[in-house]
């Protein structure tokens, strides 16, 4: 039988570690739920916001940070800042999701549900490395490489060229160097990928 | 030679936690002028103070520093122990070395060094203390009371029928407060009215009370004991006396559509109006904003209808002087208005209301003659949605702190809709239920129970309106803060209680200190609760911080029971730390060469004019002369004498100069 | 005074109208709009997701490209790269920690990031266009839904634009070329941002709602100033359809395209033709010169 949670005072918490890369003090937050009423997607998410600020206020309890770090919820969020917008305690969520984000890729704990949005977010910024732009058409074949969803959406690809909103060749910058070397020195170093 | 004794306290461990108080007195006493110095644990305990008389009378001490706490606290206490043991109190003097030193700093030497310059500058001082005799000034035995709430009724009543006079100004045509706008009140669900207005008519009828409505204060001036007020009676255009409240020009008035304040906006009153039947006093005023006569000089039909003659359109605001010996500061509070909530559409959807227009619509005498009919078209409103903490505890709209009353309220709301529409149904979203006080979770907890309140914790992050019906878009943070959809017929914000938009101008009018938020700050936050920080004038009810009626009434009476004990004495001692203007013998007489800069600086009009005339009567020269009745000692008229002939009993530039030096020249020999 | 152009990717592609819309308004208006030399993309949402360094990296190369061609402000008319644009310079410049941040940066994009270049939005670009009144050919009498979305106003704090609730600066430059701007409930909820491929069910809901609310109160075209919003809004509109098991005829325009319209420039020129809904507004009214339009054609994407 499983006890439950168990404290762990002796490490760092999460929240710390929010605290000092946003600014963002979890303890602030009261759990009035003000941003999860107003959150556009918190019913389809497994912790809709004020339940991902309590388990980090719970950080003490290593579980209930990894509930957050593995949630669904980090990959669903849509940066619309509605919570921040509306939180009477002025709490940035939306950066601190930033953070559990880049968190949960650094310790490979991802949602598998959130699988397909990792995919388009990669196939978008494989397009921006090599090219230094989006290349629209080029980003949707990529995702569908990736994702494995082949079909979906490619019918829209023939009438998108045919009103003059897709192009076959992508737009190149001239100093694509130098977006390889930013890559390199960031998402790269960190995925620990060429 | 001085004679002068050093007494260091430990104050437990306050101060000798961090400052080695031993050390302290070890170079206390080396001091020249010093014949004594010790430590001890609790000096202002009976053993401490011992210490200090038997010392005073062992060793003949002709001046004593106590190096303690703040000034604040203990001045008094050492200082009467000084007196019992035949020392003038004022050769006694505080050393800080407390709040100044051992609080603020961590343990160390240069904390305890710190400790010693404190202990040095102070006795260098009282080597140059003078003894003093306090003043004696008479008590004026009349309190003026600002505001006529139930708390400044309440403080009103108790002190009149302690045997004393009180002038009651109310800035309002009638008197009642927030309290005669209320339909029925917690705890109880006793109808506010009813109660209330056997108050009104009390302090109407009492002979030792004066009641100013439609009045303000202008100015306040002087000190406890002798104040002087001006007051403001705004022009009702009306005769009082002649008046007979009978109505009539009310009821003819043609310009009916003005939007009552007492009705929170939800009726209507004519131009000439009593804002509501039980009015004290009950007589007319106009409004002059509104009324055609004066927007357009045509009309005075009231005039005409008045069977006494009583309306005068040209009638003028009259200033009323009164001498008051303590004030009480009454004026109550108000709820958050305005567009401050946006994503709730408060001020743009009508049937967004707050908890004050609620009670008028609860109200058997309001707008709707108490029936639930919701301001956009007057239906019965089926849902209603009652939101808590509508901009209390909400740092991002500017209030960090809990209103206290409207948990209590909410829940009396949603009762009360309850027992008006059987069939409705109220959501209450709240994020903390604080009923805290005598029957007041049993009141909520019949709320819910008996009367099928729905509580729902979590806070609402938008309302709109879609097809006449208010979509309330909240969360349960019970239920894993899944958010939720409720299509309201209303919609009722508890919103925050805040000060009166002019608390903070009527503050700086009558000297007293007031929070961030423009709440009256009491003396002490636990032991003087009704006091403030200026001598004489003392506070009532919701104008100190958002506070439901037992405790108003409470605080009111408390507030009566200490101007009733300053009243109970015919003169008042006050500390001679006050301006003296330099007298010399003749030939010079004084140093003061009659500029009377100080004069016109002197922010309580205590200066005067002395002429010196010689024995056979011709006038020699025109001086300055503070009189001791008037002057507070702050040292305005010191600091622009060009001539250096005014100084502060108690802080004369002898004394600071003293002090300065002796931490300039720390460890050399004595001045 | 010196305003760059940074069109973005999308103004480039499947947003191509706004592109066009807009440079033709800014002809009529006499406004020269210069493309920022050798801009990259923004990163977007793509990038914040998955790497800090990265999403500042970018937008600091775009900005620092701008200064160095000499520009004093940069148009961003997406509001996604108007957002991402924004957040930087705040983080670059004014939030705390931001001088280190900002070496770090600069040393990462090879040039040196100062912050002259300010950042403006669309609809802060028009209202600081004097005069547009009175170039008024043919007013756009519709009723209107202004959809602002998320990123416009938001947040508050970073934007200082209008307000985050309720906002009214679009809805002012509607009337000032004589469309009657509603009051809806819709105006800064969500459509669904970035998901629009990899969650396209949840920007089928979200934007239905917008939709269902915008055709309630009778509006006959929602006006948008993101390519974003105009994806969702436009061409998800069969997602959105056959989520809601209902047809939405409203057309989505640009607020350029509405201007455009006013000032009397031929829809061809607005690029009207490039949309996925017909632009076609409600016959009750009187006409103007969109509804002339053929049909945007064959529809091969449905064929
Ligand atoms: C919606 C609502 C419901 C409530 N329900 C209950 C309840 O059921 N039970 C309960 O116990 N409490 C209730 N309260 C709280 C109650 O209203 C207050 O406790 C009470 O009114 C405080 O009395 P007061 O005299 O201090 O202030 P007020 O009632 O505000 O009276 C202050 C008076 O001072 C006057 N004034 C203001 N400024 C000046 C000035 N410069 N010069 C002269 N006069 C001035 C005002 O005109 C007013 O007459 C409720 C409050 C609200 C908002
Ligand atoms: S709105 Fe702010 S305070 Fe309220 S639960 Fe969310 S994060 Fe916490
Ligand atoms: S920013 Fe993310 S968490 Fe906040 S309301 Fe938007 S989607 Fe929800
Ligand atoms: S009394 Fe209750 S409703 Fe009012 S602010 Fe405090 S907690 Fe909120």
């Amino acid at each position: 039988m499983s006890r439950g949670p168990v404290i762990q005072h002796d490490r760092q918490v999460l929240a710390e570690r929010i605290l000092e890369q946003t600014g963002v003090d979890v303890a602030r937050c009261y759990q009035c739920g003000k941003c999860s009423a107003g959150c556009p997607l918190a019913a389809d998410m497994d912790f809709p916001p004020s339940q991902i600020m309590h388990l980090l206020q719970l950080g003490d309890f290593p579980e209930f940070a990894e509930l957050a770090l593995r949630s669904h919820t980090i990959w669903l969020c849509l940066t619309c800042e509605i919570c921040y917008c509306r939180c009477p305690m002025e709490l940035d969520i939306p950066k601190l999701m930033d953070v559990l984000r880049y968190e949960s890729l650094a310790q490979k704990k991802i949602n598998p549900k959130a699988k397909d949005i990792i995919s388009f977010h990669r196939a978008f910024l494989d397009s921006v490395r090599t090219t230094g732009r989006l290349f629209e058409m080029g980003q949707v074949i990529d995702y569908k490489l990736r994702s494995g969803h082949f079909l979906q959406d490619l019918l829209q690809a023939p009438w998108m060229f045919f009103v003059g909103k897709l192009h076959l060749i992508p737009e190149r910058i001239r100093d694509r160097r130098l977006l390889k070397r930013m890559f390199a020195r960031t998402l790269k170093a960190r995925e620990g990928r060429p | 030679m001085a004679r002068i004794g050093v007494f260091i306290c430990h104050c437990g461990e306050n101060i000798s936690a961090t400052v080695d108080v031993a050390k302290v007195a070890a170079a206390a006493a080396k001091i020249p002028g010093v014949v004594h110095s010790v430590d001890y644990k609790y000096m202002c305990s009976d053993p401490g103070q011992q210490m200090v008389s038997s010392a005073i009378k062992e060793k003949n001490l002709t001046g004593v520093v106590v190096a303690a706490c703040s000034p604040r606290m203990h001045e008094p206490t050492f200082r009467r122990a000084c007196a019992e043991a035949g020392l003038n109190p004022f050769l006694c003097e505080m050393a800080n070395i407390r709040e100044h030193c051992s609080w603020v700093h961590e343990k160390g030497e240069a904390t305890t060094n710190k400790a010693i310059d404190i202990v040095r500058t102070l006795v260098a001082k009282v080597k140059k203390n003078k003894a003093l005799l306090p003043i004696k000034v008479p008590v004026t035995k009349t309190a003026l009371v600002l505001g006529g709430g139930i708390a400044g009724i309440q403080a009103s009543l108790d002190i009149a029928n302690s045997g004393h006079k009180v002038i009651l100004v109310e800035k309002e045509p009638s008197i009642g407060g927030h309290m005669s706008q209320l339909s029925e009140t917690f705890p109880t669900l006793d109808c506010s009215q009813c109660i209330l207005t056997p108050r009104m008519v009390e302090v109407a009828q009492n002979p030792n009370i004066t009641l100013y409505s439609y009045a303000e204060l202008e100015s306040l001036e002087g000190f406890i004991g002798n104040f002087k007020a001006r007051i403001r009676k705004k022009a009702r255009s009306l005769d009082e006396k002649l008046c007979t409240g009978c109505g009539l020009c009310c009821q003819k008035c043609p310009t009916k559509k003005i939007a009552s304040d007492f009705d929170a906006g939800l009726g209507m009153r004519p131009a000439i109006y009593v804002p509501f039947p039980q009015a004290v006093p009950n007589k007319p005023v106009i409004d002059r904003e509104h009324c055609t006569y004066y927007l357009k000089g045509k009309c005075r039909l009231c005039e005409k209808v008045c069977p006494t003659q009583a309306i005068r359109f040209d009638q003028a605001d009259e200033i009323v002087e009164v001498e008051v010996g303590a004030v009480v500061m009454a004026t109550g509070f108000d709820i958050k208005h305005g567009d401050f909530f946006p994503e709730y559409g408060y001020g743009n959807y009508r049937d967004v209301i707050d908890g004050l227009q609620f009670e008028r619509m609860a109200s058997a005498s309001g707008p709707t003659l108490g029936e639930m009919r919701r301001p956009s078209d007057g239906k019965v409103p089926e849902i209603v949605v009652f939101i808590a903490c509508a901009g209390s505890r909400d740092p991002a709209k500017g209030i960090e702190y809990c209103s206290k009353i409207c948990c209590m309220y909410t829940a009396k709301h949603a009762m009360l809709y309850r027992h008006k529409v059987h069939h409705g149904k109220p959501y209450v979203f709240y994020m903390d239920i604080r009923a805290g006080g005598k029957m007041y979770e049993e009141f909520v907890r019949r709320a819910i129970e008996e009367d099928g309140v729905q509580y729902i914790r979590g806070r609402v992050s938008r309302i709109y309106e879609r097809g006449g019906k208010l979509i309330v878009k909240g969360a349960d943070t019970l239920l894993g803060a899944r958010p939720m959809e409720i299509e309201a017929d209303m919609v009722v914000l508890a919103t925050a209680g805040v000060a009166n938009p002019g608390a903070e101008a009527l503050a700086q009018k009558v000297h007293i200190s007031y929070d961030s938020h423009h709440f009256y700050s009491e003396a002490h936050p636990k032991l003087r609760p009704v006091e403030t920080n200026t001598a004489g004038i003392f506070l009532a009810g919701a104008c100190q911080a958002p506070k439901d009626i037992p405790e108003s009434v409470a605080q009111a009476s408390g507030a009566a029971a200490k101007v009733a004990a300053l009243f109970s004495q015919d003169e008042l001692i006050r500390e001679p730390l006050i301006a003296v203007v330099d007298r010399q013998a003749p030939p010079l007489y004084s140093t003061c060469v009659g500029c009377f800069l100080c004069q016109t600086s002197c922010p309580y009009q205590a200066i005067e004019k002395e002429e010196i005339r010689g024995r056979d009567g011709q006038l020699i020269k025109t001086v300055a002369k503070v009189n001791p009745g008037l002057c507070q000692g702050c040292g305005t008229c010191v600091a622009l004498c060009r001539s250096k002939s005014i100084d502060i009993q108690g802080f004369s530039h002898e004394q600071v100069y003293a002090e300065v030096l002796a931490l300039l020249n720390r460890g050399e020999s004595d001045v | 005074m010196k305003t760059g152009f940074y069109p973005g990717c999308s103004m480039k592609g499947s947003a191509r109208e706004y592109s066009e819309s807009l440079m033709a308004v800014a002809k009529v208006l006499g406004r020269e709009l210069p493309e920022i030399p050798d801009w990259n993309c923004c990163g977007a949402t793509a990038a914040h997701n998955l790497d800090r360094d990265l999403a500042l990296a970018l937008p600091a190369r775009i900005l620092a490209a701008a200064e160095k061609a000499g520009m004093d402000e940069v148009l961003v008319p997406c509001a996604a790269c108007y957002s991402r644009l924004s957040v930087t310079r705040h983080e670059l410049l004014d939030a705390k920690g931001s001088e280190a941040l900002r070496a770090r940066i600069s040393g990462l994009i090879e040039a040196e990031y100062r912050g002259s270049a300010k950042v403006v939005n669309i609809l802060e670009w028009l209202a600081g266009i004097g005069g547009l009144e009175g170039l008024i050919q043919a007013p756009f009498a519709r009723k209107v839904a202004c959809y602002y979305g998320c990123l416009l106003v938001r947040p508050a704090g970073i934007v200082k634009f209008d307000r985050p609730e309720e906002p009214q600066s679009m809805d002012r430059l509607m009337k000032k070329i004589g469309a009657e701007p509603l009051d809806w409930a819709f105006k800064t909820e969500c459509c669904g941002a970035g998901f629009s491929i990899s969650r396209n069910d949840l920007v089928a809901r979200l934007s239905g709602l917008i939709l269902d609310d915008a055709v309630a109160r009778g509006a006959e075209a929602v006006i948008v100033a993101c390519p974003m919003c105009h994806l969702n809004l436009d061409m998800r509109r069969p997602n959105i359809e056959k989520r809601a098991d209902k047809k939405f005829r409203i057309p989505v325009l640009y607020v350029t395209q509405a201007i455009g319209l006013a000032l009397g420039i031929a829809p061809k020129k607005l690029g009207l033709q490039r949309h996925k809904v017909t632009v076609r507004f409600s016959p009750a009214v009187d006409k103007s010169p969109a509804e002339t339009l053929p049909p945007s054609g064959t529809r091969p994407g449905e064929a």
